[in-house]
């Protein structure tokens, strides 16, 4: 992470956070002074201090998500300063520190909007719109086998790699909660292309890139208007150039399904 | 569901339709932009060339037809995804104000050059084609206008020498002598190039043909593109404007139009 100070004397921000008690209930920002903060602690670091200091006054702490802390998990979702995972570029929440802000700031935190991630509580939303995106199709139903077997289908090197550009996706929503349309088209389209990129998933390709963008336009996110705020907050980096894939990947699988032969025995066999 | 299904219901399939429709629309505009850059030859090549365009018909009709549905289909699918993302976006808090990160100008402007041009093209058309604007101009109201040489296309001579046609040259000249109009077309053109700056480079996005080892170069010949279809529209009022390109010689207004009584 880029520092903004190499200074290592503390500093002492004002931070102004979302609370809302619960879901569709009325929320707002309640200002709380940070002082004295150590500039290599991380964010939630901060806010873990700071909810020590709240929770001594017998007040309700701030309610954040987090797991790993280490950038892997994708449940540290939170919007600090109008940017999903805060200034600084590849990283999520988890990895910003307060290194990165100057003494006196004053900072904004609030939960990722959009319509289909609906606030459980203050920094707190409702992801699993993306879970039932995912159990639509972001699966490969042949049984693969163990770690040897792996290797005995050649997979070209530069699309194992480029699949696992798409893999790195962690699913913590900073694409939609960037897109001023709240689209979530970077991570379904980085579903979509890990899968596709593989022999294993071609048979099921054109039934899991249909499936996916229906399920997702199906949950009220919005249309990319490719303006590309979503590669820019991805704390993994993934490229928009994987819209594209996916926009490619649905078209010609709609096409194709009106010319493609259908069996008369469907039906037949394990259903 | 069905192709139909996908294409008008889905969000990738209604972006589709859009760029399909937009790709035809820049077909349209570059075409007419090549047309009526004739205005610079003698008056025989824009009147004869007007004159071929009528003579063609229901063909004419045909392409008129494709250009309404494809206007029609492109707004349609632009409104509806807009009025989608909007909804999309709300019903949860209020969010700090937009903090843009790496969002060109043009496509955030997009929705709204999109509208000023569609109001534009609708005074474009009641000027010179209807002539509901500006009437006393209007290539109907004034004299014929007799073809010194024949119009040739691909080498057929399709309007000949001789023949009385409308005097297209001299109703865009007139019109475009009135500051107002000249101005609102310059800025017209102005805001359809940067609506393209953004529509060409999402065309190849929504296609599914940009990434990122040629996009520098897309953009790049984008914004030439753009610029010169820019320049290339604002050299037809720039011109008469500034006096530089006048009224053909031997052009007489009509009697009845208001110039004349003065
Ligand atoms: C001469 C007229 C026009 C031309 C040549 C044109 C061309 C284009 C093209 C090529 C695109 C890219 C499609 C894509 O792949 O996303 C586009 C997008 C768009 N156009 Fe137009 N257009 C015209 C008029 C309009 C009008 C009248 C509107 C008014 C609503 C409009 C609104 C839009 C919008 C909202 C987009 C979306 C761009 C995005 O993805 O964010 N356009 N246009
Ligand atoms: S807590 Fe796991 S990514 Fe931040």
């Amino acid at each position: 992470m880029v520092a903004s100070s190499t200074s290592k004397s503390s500093l002492s921000v004002t931070l102004r956070v979302w609370r809302q008690a619960g879901p569709n209930q009325p929320g707002k920002f309640v200002d709380y002074a940070a002082k004295d903060l150590n500039p290599d602690m991380s964010f939630l670091e901060m806010l873990d201090v700071v909810n020590d200091d709240i929770t001594t006054k017998g007040e309700e702490p701030i309610a954040f998500a987090h797991d790993c802390r280490e950038g892997i998990c994708g449940t540290c979702s939170c919007t600090i300063n109008g940017k999903p995972h805060g200034p600084g570029r590849g990283i999520a929440t988890c990895q910003l520190y307060m290194r990165s802000f100057h003494d006196g700031d004053l900072i904004v935190v609030e939960p990722f909007r959009a319509r289909s991630f609906p606030v459980i509580k203050d920094l707190i939303t409702d992801r699993s719109a993306f879970d039932k995106i995912m159990q639509a199709g972001g699966f490969i139903t042949v049984r693969t086998g163990a770690a040897p077997d792996a290797n005995s289908i050649p997979v070209p090197k530069h699309d194992a790699d480029l699949a696992m550009d798409a893999a790195a996706c962690i699913g913590c929503g900073a694409c939609v909660a960037a897109c001023r349309n709240a689209s979530a088209m970077l991570f379904v389209s980085a579903k979509v292309s890990q899968l596709g990129l593989f022999p294993q998933g071609q048979p099921e390709r054109d039934k899991r890139v249909l499936a996916m963008v229906s399920t997702m336009d199906a949950m009220g996110f919005g249309n990319c208007t490719n303006q590309y705020e979503c590669s820019a907050a991805c704390p993994k980096t993934i490229s928009h150039d994987f819209i594209a894939r996916m926009n490619r990947d649905y078209l010609k699988a709609s096409f194709r399904s009106v010319f493609k032969p259908v069996s008369n025995s469907t039906g037949g066999g394990a259903a | 569901m069905s192709l139909a299904g996908n294409l008008f219901h889905s969000s990738i399939g209604r972006k589709f339709l859009m760029a399909l429709t937009g790709l035809i629309l820049v077909g349209f505009v570059v075409g007419h932009l090549v047309g009526n850059l004739q205005i610079f030859q003698d008056p025989d090549h824009i009147n004869g060339y007007a004159a071929f365009l009528h003579q063609m018909g229901p063909l004419l009709w045909v392409a008129r037809i494709v250009l309404l549905i494809s206007v029609g289909i492109h707004i349609w699918a632009a409104t509806a995804l807009a009025l989608e993302n909007k909804q999309a976006r709300t019903g949860n808090g209020p969010a700090t104000a937009k903090h843009w990160i790496q969002a060109t100008l043009s496509s955030r402007f997009v929705r709204w050059t999109g509208y000023v041009v569609l109001a534009f093209v609708i005074y474009h058309l009641a000027q010179f084609t209807l002539g509901v604007a500006g009437s006393a101009q209007f290539k109907e109201n004034l004299p014929r206008y007799v073809m010194a040489a024949d119009y040739r296309v691909a080498g057929f001579p399709v309007i000949k020498a001789g023949a009385e046609v409308l005097d297209v040259h001299s109703m865009v000249i007139l019109g475009f002598q009135n500051p107002i109009v000249s101005v609102f077309y310059i800025i017209a053109v102005g805001l359809l190039s940067f609506h393209l700056l953004h529509g060409i480079d999402s065309f190849f996005q929504t296609m599914g043909w940009r990434s990122a080892k040629w996009s520098g170069a897309l953009r790049k010949l984008t914004l030439v593109f753009c610029l010169a279809y820019f320049l290339g529209n604002l050299a037809i009022p720039g011109s008469v404007l500034t006096g530089m390109k006048g009224l053909r010689e031997g052009f007489r207004a009509p009697s009845t139009s208001r110039t004349a009584r003065r």
